[in-house]
């Protein structure tokens, strides 16, 4: 029986055919192809919903939402963008390659897979209902709490926050499924040969993303619970009269919030730890100092998530010590910039469009950091908090460290993936593009920020007017460049030049890893033996 | 599975399968339904059931599917350390979920309660709650209006007491059941595991009557303020956590009665065998931080 | 000026890629005046990590460009494959960090002075406000003196240009004293900032945070709440006027005298006809409860209930009484006990039973809310 199988599964390339092709699929790369195109699709969604947010911030006054409804805008484009655009697309490619990186014939629990898969857009469905219920009258004020839901708030607000509170929980089942698997899969999976310490970036970075997920997902999950239980159960977690504290959920909410910007950091830091050396034909600089400082960031990042919260109030001493920790961060995560910086140095650099967003991504997350660490600095915070400082310093942070990084990781597997090469001038006029709009689009904020303007409202002072108009002419712009993205990506899946197996010569001096001695595409089942390792 | 030659080279890939799909459609309707429910929409408690059904029909299906793959020796030794290391960390998020909760107590019975009663760095808070004279159990509220007052708080004596001897109990009588079944000697395994679940049926059946004791008797509820709420809060997550403990249980008794593990292939034992000795762990937390302390 | 600035933004914004954050001295592009101690600290250290900051992506910058100018293979350069096993690879892993670690403690060190004095509450304040944030509007209380002000966002066409950052009636503070702030809130989550005189600490329904001030410049300083507080979290500007303790002392007579009076007229066993409460009640209405329920008594369907003919203010007086005291538990709708005298409730309750076609007739007395208080 056991041999009849592995005869079809083999020796003949065959698939499964149909819709059950996805809805059943077993298949790392299937899943993982899904994962990618419902992350393209979540990010127009919820660009959609910034550009929204642009156009009605163009003006001062009150022009084309109202504000609960920019409000809910506000939230779901967060969630949207973190939960249905990011995380899917760093796990999408984290199915891709993990198992073709490391020799591994597939996931380790290839079913469970598809479930964390298809609770996605299932949680999406909910997250989208929470913002269109408030449409259907008698269902209460929309969710105009902005992603972080803090009570009492989130106690007021209608039925939306409820479709958005199980929402969280599928996606938490979902990245938490996900996450088990990955880990597992790189403990367990390996091809004889491949140790740990073999492992190209890309994979350690999965790894400390997965622990992050494993344990901060459950926090999350525990704390929208408990905000579900005051809202319909007469607890009072989050009521003082009833002996809680609002600002417990907050402190819930940042365990997990902040990891989750690594979670989102991580898998992009990964791809640069590839795109880099490919490109300067050089081994990656420093691989074991990067990958004991990953776990060093992995720990720290850990334990410093109250520097989001130094207005609430928390004694010198605990604010004192999540200062510090906060801005003992930019440690590894110099590390890792500077490391990038001295594989390129003395390398034979190419400008391919991988490479392109890699260099950005060095010089732009720094400045994030930098203004970060301005922001860990209390005192300074204080000021600093809640203004579109905050707003300039996290689009830094999640654009260039989290999205560029998945837009050179698609520009460079794509040919691995598709077969096809893309359009190299395509690829460049996009990087151009986005990257000048994105500046265009973010850096006056952080001069409204600085003059006072708060975020998350839906009106302000005429003296915040230019930097807006600024801000919202570049977000379009940003915007459009989308449609270019989408355009590349389509004719690239539909043809272009044949990629074979070694689409970048440089990655055989770079990154000579598994992945590259398979065909492109590669064969449905990747690794019929588990492949040699030197 | 050591009569597999090629074990170590064919790592088994399931077909495709229509399970996940289940599963995802069972949990969509189930907390849809929820949601719709809480906001008193008809349709929510429909959609809860069919939700249900449809995830005990997953249950019955996938697990069928694996015993199935199991009996048939396909999973070689890779497979079992992939569910093994599945199984770890998929308590290893359980654990946090539950240190979620324990952190809360403390960060109420620490921090936020003090402030309340005019100690610690918020002390000022004090002046908003006249009055107010921090102790724990919270049995005089802040400001009782939209919360019930409790008669009297619950003592680690009694229920709780005997709730721990039996949990312990029961992992002794597992432990028992695992020797059994690495002696092969079916009886003390199949003997073994039905002790244990009689235990966790007692323990939930014994659970069960103190709430209704301290909802009837000790008014102590949801509604009564910041004791009642992580009571119920740490006390129901862990007696759920106890149930489905029990049910994992059940099944692997059926298998173990059907005769489906041998000394080396019974990873469903061990999987439940940590998840049962992990609920024990988190009830004597709870009981020295909820009940004694 | 705002055409200049418009163009400065631009440029700054096209800047990035060469020199982050050039453009910082200039108020327009930066802070406010600082006009406290403490917010001069602030912005000194504001101004230090900005320094900081700027250094160091020039110094990245700096390196990159060198490196893609340098080292590209269009030129013709080779890679060096021994460049990490050359000493300064094998030690990198420690000079960076010790480096970096340097530079954090330095900056770290620079904030603790700032830290202490922020959360320095030992020395006495001359004057002490409890600053109450509630949906949507603040509420200030001179802890030592009987004063109340409850201040309320200016509509456009009396705001003008200050449009969102005009109130009503402005918290008046005096100069070179230090003041005691203590926040809390009403309903939800608000923070009260304005950054010229204090930073921000949330305000906390049930939990009272302290900020400390001393300002040093008679003027107008404005702000706006800083923490998400639901629809109308745009609309709650703060307005804080400061003035020479002289006039301030002026002021907070006057402003005694005045509340005096209306504390008697409140008490008075006087009998108001329907028309005096109604008159009365048309502005309170208009300043405090039409923020939900509208001017014109439609509410906003499904979130606010509109009172035009609604059961409460068309039926039983107590009901409505009871729901304007003590609001409603889990809703938007507060208790107005304690921010209303009872001569002002019966005035807005008689308002809303005869506005907009409620004509029930009913004139609700002071005295009827006294009872009702009980
Ligand atoms: C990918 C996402 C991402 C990343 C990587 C980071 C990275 C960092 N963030 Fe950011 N942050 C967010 C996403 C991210 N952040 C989001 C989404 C929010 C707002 C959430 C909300 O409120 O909605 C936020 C908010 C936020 C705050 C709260 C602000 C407030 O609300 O008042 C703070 C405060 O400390 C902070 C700090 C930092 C720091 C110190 C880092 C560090 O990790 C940065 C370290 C990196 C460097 C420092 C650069 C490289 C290093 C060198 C070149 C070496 C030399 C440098 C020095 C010596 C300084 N962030
Ligand atoms: C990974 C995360 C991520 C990403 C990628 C983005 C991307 C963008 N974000 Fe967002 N954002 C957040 C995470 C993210 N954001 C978070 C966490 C918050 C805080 C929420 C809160 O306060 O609770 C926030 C808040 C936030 C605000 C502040 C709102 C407020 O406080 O009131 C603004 C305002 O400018 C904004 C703008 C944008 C813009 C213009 C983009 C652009 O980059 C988007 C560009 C992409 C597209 C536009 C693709 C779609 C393309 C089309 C639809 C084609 C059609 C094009 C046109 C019609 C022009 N975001
Ligand atoms: C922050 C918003 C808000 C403000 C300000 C507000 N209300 Fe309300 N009000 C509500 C909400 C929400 C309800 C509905 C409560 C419920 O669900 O029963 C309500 C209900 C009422 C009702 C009962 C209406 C009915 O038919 O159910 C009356 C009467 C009322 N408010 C009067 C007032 C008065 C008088 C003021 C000002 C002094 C005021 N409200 C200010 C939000 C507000
Ligand atoms: Cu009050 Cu925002
Ligand atoms: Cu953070």
């Amino acid at each position: 029986m056991n041999a009849v199988i592995h005869e079809t599964d083999h020796h003949h390339d065959h698939k499964p055919t149909g819709y059950k092709r996805w809805l059943y699929s077993t298949n790392h790369k299937d899943i993982g192809t899904m994962y990618l195109v419902f992350a393209l699709v979540m990010l127009f969604i919820g660009g959609a919903m910034a550009m929204l947010i642009r156009a009605e911030l163009y003006m001062p006054g009150l022009q084309i939402v109202n504000p609960d409804l920019y409000n809910n805008l506000v939230t779901d484009h967060a969630l949207i963008m973190i939960f249905g655009m990011v995380m899917p697309a760093a796990a999408g490619m984290a199915n891709w390659m993990i198992p073709m990186m490391i020799g591994a014939p597939d996931m380790a629990l290839p079913r469970m897979n598809n479930m964390s898969f298809w609770l996605l857009p299932a949680a999406a469905i909910l997250l989208l209902s929470s913002l269109l219920v408030q449409f259907i009258p008698g269902t209460g004020v929309p969710v105009n709490t902005g992603w972080t839901i803090y009570p009492p708030l989130s106690v007021q607000v209608g039925m939306g926050m409820d479709l958005l509170i199980f929402s969280v929980h599928l996606l938490g089942i979902s990245s938490i499924m996900a996450s088990i698997n990955i880990v597992t899969t790189i403990l367990n999976m390996r091809a004889p040969g491949m140790t740990m310490m073999k492992m190209p970036l890309f994979v350690w970075s999965w790894f400390f993303t997965g622990l992050l997920l494993i344990i901060v997902m459950p926090v999350l999950a525990g704390g929208v619970t408990m905000l579900l239980f005051d809202r319909h159960f007469g607890t009072s977690f989050f009521d003082a009269a009833g002996g809680g504290d609002p600002i417990l959920f907050q402190h819930l909410f940042w365990f997990f919030g902040h990891p989750e910007v690594y979670v989102l950091l991580l898998p992009s830091i990964g791809v640069l730890g590839l795109v880099i050396p490919t490109f300067s034909r050089k081994p990656l600089f420093g691989y074991k100092p990067l990958v004991y400082f990953m776990g060093f960031l992995f720990a720290l990042g850990l334990v410093v998530w109250a520097h989001h919260q130094y207005t609430v109030g928390m004694s010198l001493a605990v604010t004192t010590y999540f200062m510090i920790g906060t801005i003992l961060i930019s440690i590894p995560i110099g590390l890792m910039i500077f490391n990038f910086i001295f594989t390129m140095w003395r390398g034979s650099i190419t400008f391919e469009t991988p490479m392109l967003f890699a260099i950005a991504i060095i010089l732009m997350f720094s400045f994030a950091g930098v203004t970060g660490v301005m922001l860990a600095v209390v005192p300074a915070d204080l000021q600093y908090h809640d203004t579109y400082f905050v707003v300039a310093h996290f689009h830094y942070a999640l654009i260039p460290g989290a999205v560029f990084g998945l837009y050179a990781g698609v520009f460079y597997w794509l040919p691995k993936w598709t077969g096809h090469m893309y359009d190299e001038k395509l690829g460049k006029i996009f990087f151009w593009w986005t990257t000048l709009s994105f500046n265009l689009t973010f850096f006056p904020q952080h001069f409204s920020g600085l003059a006072g303007m708060p975020r998350r409202i839906v009106d302000y002072n005429i003296q915040y007017i230019e930097f807006n108009q600024v801000s919202s002419i570049g977000a379009f712009a940003f915007g459009l460049s989308h449609l270019l993205f989408l355009y590349i990506i389509i004719q690239t899946v539909r043809g272009g030049k044949e990629a074979g197996a070694k689409p970048w010569e440089g990655a055989q001096i770079g990154t000579p890893g598994l992945e590259w001695s398979l065909p492109s595409p590669p064969p449905f089942h990747s690794y019929t033996t588990p492949p040699e390792v030197k | 599975m050591s009569t597999n030659t090629t074990a170590e080279q064919d790592y088994f890939i399931p077909e495709p399968s229509r399970w996940p799909a289940v599963g995802v459609a069972g949990l969509f309707f189930t907390v849809l339904g929820f949601a719709l429910w809480m906001n008193g929409v008809g349709f929510g408690p429909y959609s809860t059931m069919i939700g249900g059904a449809i995830l005990i029909y997953l249950l019955f299906g996938w697990f069928g599917d694996v015993i199935d793959e199991s009996l048939t020796n396909k999973y070689n030794s890779g497979v079992d350390r992939s569910f093994r290391q599945g199984m770890f960390w998929f308590i290893t998020s359980e654990v946090f979920f539950f240190i979620t909760f324990f952190a809360c107590l403390y960060y109420f019975r620490n921090i936020s309660l003090p402030s309340l009663g005019g100690e610690g760095h918020l002390a000022t808070s004090n002046i908003l709650w006249e009055g107010f004279k921090y102790s724990w159990p919270v049995v005089n509220l802040p400001d009782v209006t939209n919360y019930t007052q409790i008669i009297e708080p619950m003592g680690p004596g009694g229920i709780p007491a005997y709730n721990t001897i039996i949990l312990l109990t029961s992992g002794v009588t597992l432990t028992w059941a695992h020797w059994g079944l690495k002696k092969e000697s079916q009886s003390q395994l199949v003997i073994g595991l039905a002790m244990t679940v009689a235990l966790g049926l007692f323990f939930i059946a014994l659970q069960a009557y103190e709430y209704f004791h301290a909802y009837t008797e000790l008014g102590l509820t949801l509604n009564s303020g910041i004791y009642g709420s992580t009571f119920y809060m740490l006390t129901g997550f862990h007696g759920f956590h106890v149930t489905l403990g029990t049910v994992m249980l059940i099944v692997i008794l059926i298998r173990s009665a059907k005769g489906h593990f041998s000394e080396e292939n019974h990873f469903a034992f061990e999987g439940v065998a940590w998840y049962w000795h992990f609920v024990d762990v988190v009830w004597l937390g709870l009981y020295v931080f909820v009940y004694w302390l | 000026m705002s055409k200049s600035k418009m163009i400065l933004a631009v440029l700054a914004s096209l800047l990035l890629t060469t020199l982050a954050g050039t453009a910082y001295a200039d108020y327009a592009l930066n802070f406010p005046e600082p006009v406290a101690p403490l917010t001069q600290q602030m912005y000194d250290l504001h101004m230090l990590t900005t320094k900081i900051a700027t250094i160091i992506m020039v110094i990245v910058i700096g390196i990159v460009a060198f490196v893609l100018i340098k080292f590209r293979k269009s030129k013709g350069y080779e890679a060096d494959q021994n460049f990490h096993k050359s000493t300064f690879g094998t030690w990198s892993w420690t000079l960076v960090p010790i480096i970096v670690l340097g530079i954090d403690l330095t900056i770290a060190g620079s904030a603790t002075d700032a830290l202490q004095q922020v959360e320095d509450y030992s020395q006495k304040a001359d004057v002490t406000v409890k600053v109450i944030g509630s949906q949507w509007k603040w509420t200030y209380e001179y802890m030592d003196d009987d004063i109340r002000i409850v201040s309320n966002m200016l509509p456009k066409e009396e705001a003008g240009d200050n449009y969102l950052r005009a109130v009503d009636n402005p918290l008046v503070l005096p100069t070179g004293k230090r003041i005691r702030f203590l926040h809390t809130a009403s309903d939800v989550l608000h923070a009260w900032w304005v950054p010229q005189i204090v930073y921000k600490k949330d305000s906390i329904p049930g939990y009272i945070n302290e900020t400390w001030t001393n300002i040093q410049k008679e003027g107008t300083y404005r702000g706006q709440c800083a923490e998400i507080c639901g629809t109308g979290h745009a609309f709650m500007p703060i307005v804080v006027e400061a003035v020479s303790p002289e006039k301030y002392e002026a002021w907070k007579a006057e402003k005694l005298m005045v509340a005096e009076a209306a504390a008697a007229e409140a008490s008075s066993d006087k009998t108001w006809t329907k028309d005096e409460l109604y008159a009365r009640g048309e502005g309170l209405y208009n300043t405090n409860c039409s923020g939900c329920h509208q001017v014109n008594g439609t509410g906003m369907p499904g979130v606010f209930p509109g009172l035009v003919g609604s059961k409460i203010a068309t039926g039983d007086i107590d009901a409505h009484i009871n729901i304007v005291l003590n609001g409603k538990a889990g809703t938007a709708m507060a208790a107005w006990a304690a921010q209303l005298n009872d001569l002002e409730l019966a005035a807005v309750i008689t308002y809303e039973r005869n506005a907009w076609g409620n004509n029930t007739g009913d004139a609700v007395q002071p005295a009827d809310l006294k009872s009702a208080r009980k």
